[in-house]
């Protein structure tokens, strides 16, 4: 029952993880890019949703109403502002100005909100729980899995029936011909990571629900979102909620054997997935 | 004129003008100990140390395409592999740091051969999850200091060389040794026949491989030597800081971010880059490291802007305006009557 | 004489250092079929990446309906009613046939034009709506790409080299359908290396050679010899 109630709590943990995911993998599938800062604008969510909460008193989740469309604004001009200029067959712009952008998001927040660990707090969902067979099963990481769910669903239904799919598949497929047929790249670029942020926004808030964030952990996050893509295969939605579970089981494992070797235990599992199946386990584009 | 007026030459009268002065400022630099303050040179020996990482790391991002952004990684395991041996196994700190480079090589093979599988981005934050599973791992071991790590014995510090202001011109000569040989050891790579192969990839991957050239293998010597040296440089800051700790030894902020600013700034791609790169830097710190997290955002800036208007920083815009070359690895044509004397 | 639709003048292209294009000056007028003929490397797809868009222009050289456009991106351009039935046909894999059509009226252009239009102009199409575009055969993928172009409900539509690769019964087919196709009052132009092909379904031709205008005429009056002086510059 010990085990089986570790391997529960690592899939919902997976969750979590593979909403940190879900934005990569859409601006990846989109415009091939990797956002180094993406682990940063996470916490940068989390941030905002504090700041709401304390201002408003609105609790965490509703907090989402503000903080989901900020990110989104954020993202757009973010992407037509500066990421825009960055993409081309050279590798190192998108890269090592995005690594910029993540020192510079990291260190703005230390000056706003210091270093201090930060939390938000959700009153009873916290503590809440569910008896499910012998069970014991928090709400707040199935209500983490449950919006994991539904956003890698809207997400895959935005991509194959709505006309906003459509362009980006277009678009990601071949730039020119895209342009050809009237679509802006620019444009579709900034709507796509609007719509990444506004994911990033729900898992950076549901992270500073869960557990006490500070503006250093965002590489950390970067990196579990990260893993959770290669695992579960690149440009596969679904595929990053199966390498979430992966990663998140592995953490949960390894922290019952012990403690210290929660995270390391994480990436050891990456690496060999890496090993033997370098594409991920579903993978559908390949890189 | 006829055709045997042209000749084609790597010099310039700049590259003989710069080798003469780097050579007088090198003696100037080795005498260091005599004419400069303890601060001074500490700085210096921080300086030099930065130089060599931010060359090694241009090797691998600006010439082999690898951009990194795990090779605190190396520097960390250097610097463990320093305190390892020589509390463990007794060895002088120097031959501790020549077999931290060993080790560092022998590591990163299969680092490498896991990580190669990776392409471009993902690639960047895969040496970076390998750098974390060396933090996490090292702070698992309770014998070097586990979570918070461990100083070097005094005993171990004293073998090195009795009198303080010894050791301390000593670790600055290593730092500068480090750096020159580094810098040394690029340019004639970079000048060889691999060194083409990997300016060869970078210009054109496609042409490359139907040239013949192994690009794994080439990417593959570039990552393991760079790391083997990388250890070492790591092996040295942790001698002059004579305390490790995991957070410190594998901390992406000190040991990449700051490295890849340097580089971005000097000028991605060139030797003289770095070099220019970490002057700024230095003097940016110098001057603006009081402003604490403000600097860091001014840098990321800098580093946004530079990539964005200038690719190949601040070295490539004084190279297109004064057609300048320090370290000269291409050839060119003189035409005669405007040949320098040679 | 009819009003012109498209009107190039003094175009020069540029890949970095190499110049495709010098001073070429061309004129559609509405309704027209125009034919461009031309060797491999004369120009004619530099032309047409010109025309589109996705070439960037010097201000002036290019006018559609009297509008300079020659500093427009191309999605800007394929919104005045501007389109391609670009060379190699470029389908987009990762969509299916119909979502490749509706790719098409994007731009949200009025006119004759729908996906029931092109379905019964190609009922084959609507037979294989739902596959993915890279599995069907060549002619199938080039009838996808003519749909797709003509979605936009263009004024002008550009069609590059539709016969390369296809077989000789399937180039004819197409063929056979062009003049139904731009029957409806669109103007195009044909680029194309298959001279009497070009020739057949056009009015005026021009000729192409080392990115310069080499030949200038009316398609059923321009002699073999011409024509053989201008596409290989023999004298």
């Amino acid at each position: 029952m010990d085990w089986l109630n570790v391997i529960v709590q690592g899939t919902l943990l997976g969750g979590l993880y593979a909403l940190f995911a879900a934005g990569l993998s859409l601006i990846f599938g989109v415009m091939r890019l990797v956002n180094i800062s993406h682990g940063d604008l996470i916490v940068l969510a989390a941030y905002l949703g504090l700041t709401v909460t304390s201002a408003t008193g609105l609790h965490p989740l509703l907090a989402l109403v503000l903080v989901v469309p900020t990110m989104g604004v954020i993202g757009y001009v973010l992407q037509r502002g500066l990421l825009n200029q960055t993409l081309g067959d050279d590798l190192l712009p998108p890269l090592l100005v995005t690594f910029g952008l993540s020192v510079i998001i990291q260190n703005g927040l230390l000056e706003v909100y210091t270093a201090d660990p930060q939390k938000m707090d959700a009153g009873t969902l916290e503590t809440a729980s569910l008896a499910v067979g012998g069970l014991n099963l928090g709400v707040l990481p199935l209500l983490t899995f449950a919006v994991a769910i539904v956003v890698i669903w809207g997400l895959q239904w935005t991509f194959y029936h709505t006309a906003l799919g459509r362009a980006f598949r277009a678009v990601s497929d071949n730039q020119d011909i895209a342009q050809l047929m009237g679509l802006n790249r620019r444009h579709i670029f900034g709507v796509a990571m609007a719509l990444a942020l506004g994911v990033t926004a729900i898992a950076g808030v549901l992270l500073g629900i869960r557990t006490s964030f500070d503006p250093s952990i965002g590489g950390g996050r970067l990196i579990f979102g990260f893993e959770a893509v290669i695992i579960g295969g690149l440009g596969n939605l679904w595929g990053t909620l199966a390498g979430g579970v992966i990663l998140g089981v592995a953490q949960t494992v390894g922290a019952k054997v012990d403690p210290g070797w929660q995270i390391l235990s994480g990436h050891l599992a990456f690496l060999f997935i890496l090993a033997i199946r370098p594409n991920g386990l579903f993978p559908r584009i390949s890189a | 004129m006829t055709l045997q007026d042209y000749h084609v030459t790597r010099s310039s009268n700049a590259a003989r003008t710069a080798a003469i002065l780097g050579a007088l400022i090198l003696i100037a630099l080795v005498a260091a100990p005599w004419w400069a303050g303890r601060a001074d040179m500490r700085l210096m020996g921080e300086i030099f140390l930065y130089l060599a990482l931010a060359s090694l790391w241009n090797l691998m991002a600006g010439y082999a395409g690898l951009v990194s952004v795990g090779q605190q990684a190396f520097v960390g395991f250097g610097g463990y592999m320093l305190f390892a041996l020589t509390m463990f196994a007794g060895l002088h700190p120097i031959a501790a740091i020549g077999l931290a480079g060993v080790f560092g090589a022998l590591v990163s093979v299969p680092v490498a051969v896991l990580i190669f599988r990776l392409r471009g981005a993902y690639f960047a934050i895969g040496t970076w999850v390998i750098a974390e599973v060396f933090r996490l791992g090292f702070a698992q071991i309770s014998s070097l200091g586990g979570g918070s790590g461990s100083s070097l014995p005094v005993a171990i510090v004293k073998s090195l060389a009795s009198k303080r202001a010894m050791r301390e011109s000593l670790s600055y000569w290593l730092a500068l040794g480090a750096a020159v040989t580094v810098i040394t050891a690029v340019y004639l790579f970079l000048r060889s026949r691999k060194g083409l192969a990997l300016t060869a990839i970078r210009d054109n991957e496609l042409a490359a491989r139907s040239l013949g050239i192994d690009i794994w293998r080439t990417k593959f010597t570039v990552y393991v030597v760079t790391s083997a040296l990388t250890a070492m440089i790591g092996a040295l800051i942790f001698l002059q800081k004579l305390r490790i700790s995991p957070d410190a030894a594998f901390s992406v902020n000190d040991w990449t971010a700051f490295v890849i600013f340097i580089v971005v700034i000097g000028g991605i791609g060139t030797i003289e880059g770095p070099i220019v790169g970490t002057l700024v830097f230095f003097a940016l710190r110098e001057t603006l490291a009081d402003l604490g997290t403000i600097y860091l955002i001014v840098l990321g800036v800098v580093a946004i802007v530079i990539m964005l208007k200038a690719p190949k920083g601040i070295w490539g815009l004084i190279r297109a305006r004064f057609d300048l070359q320090l370290f000269p690895l291409g050839y060119r044509v003189m035409v005669p009557g405007k040949t320098d004397k040679s | 004489m009819p009003e012109p639709i498209l009107q190039i003048q003094g175009l020069n292209a540029h890949y970095g250092d190499f110049q495709a294009l010098y001073g070429v000056d061309m004129e559609v007028s509405e309704g027209e079929v125009l034919a461009v003929i031309g060797s491999n490397g004369a120009g004619k797809t530099t032309l047409m990446r010109s025309i589109t868009g996705l070439l960037s222009n010097g201000p002036g050289q290019i006018k559609y309906h009297d509008k300079d456009i020659s500093r427009l991106r191309a999605d800007e351009i394929a919104i005045q009613g501007l389109s391609m039935v670009p060379e190699g046909r470029q389908l987009f894999p990762s969509l299916s046939v119909r979502e490749n059509l509706m790719i098409g009226a994007q731009v949200g252009r009025k006119g004759p034009w729908s996906l029931e239009s092109v379905y019964k102009l190609f009922p084959i199409l609507e037979e294989r709506k739902d596959q993915q575009s890279t599995s069907l055969s060549g002619g199938q993928q080039q009838m996808v790409a003519i749909g797709r172009a003509l979605m936009a409900n263009p004024d002008l539509i550009l069609f590059d080299e539709i016969s390369l690769g296809l077989a000789p019964i399937i180039i004819k087919d197409i063929y056979d359908a062009l003049p139904g196709i731009i029957g409806e009052g669109m103007s195009a132009i044909i680029v194309e290396q298959d001279i009497s092909k070009a020739l057949s379904v056009s009015s005026r031709v021009y000729c192409l050679q080392e990115g310069r205008v080499s030949l200038e005429g009316t398609s059923d009056t321009v002699s073999r010899e011409d024509i053989s002086r201008a596409y290989f510059g023999i004298e």
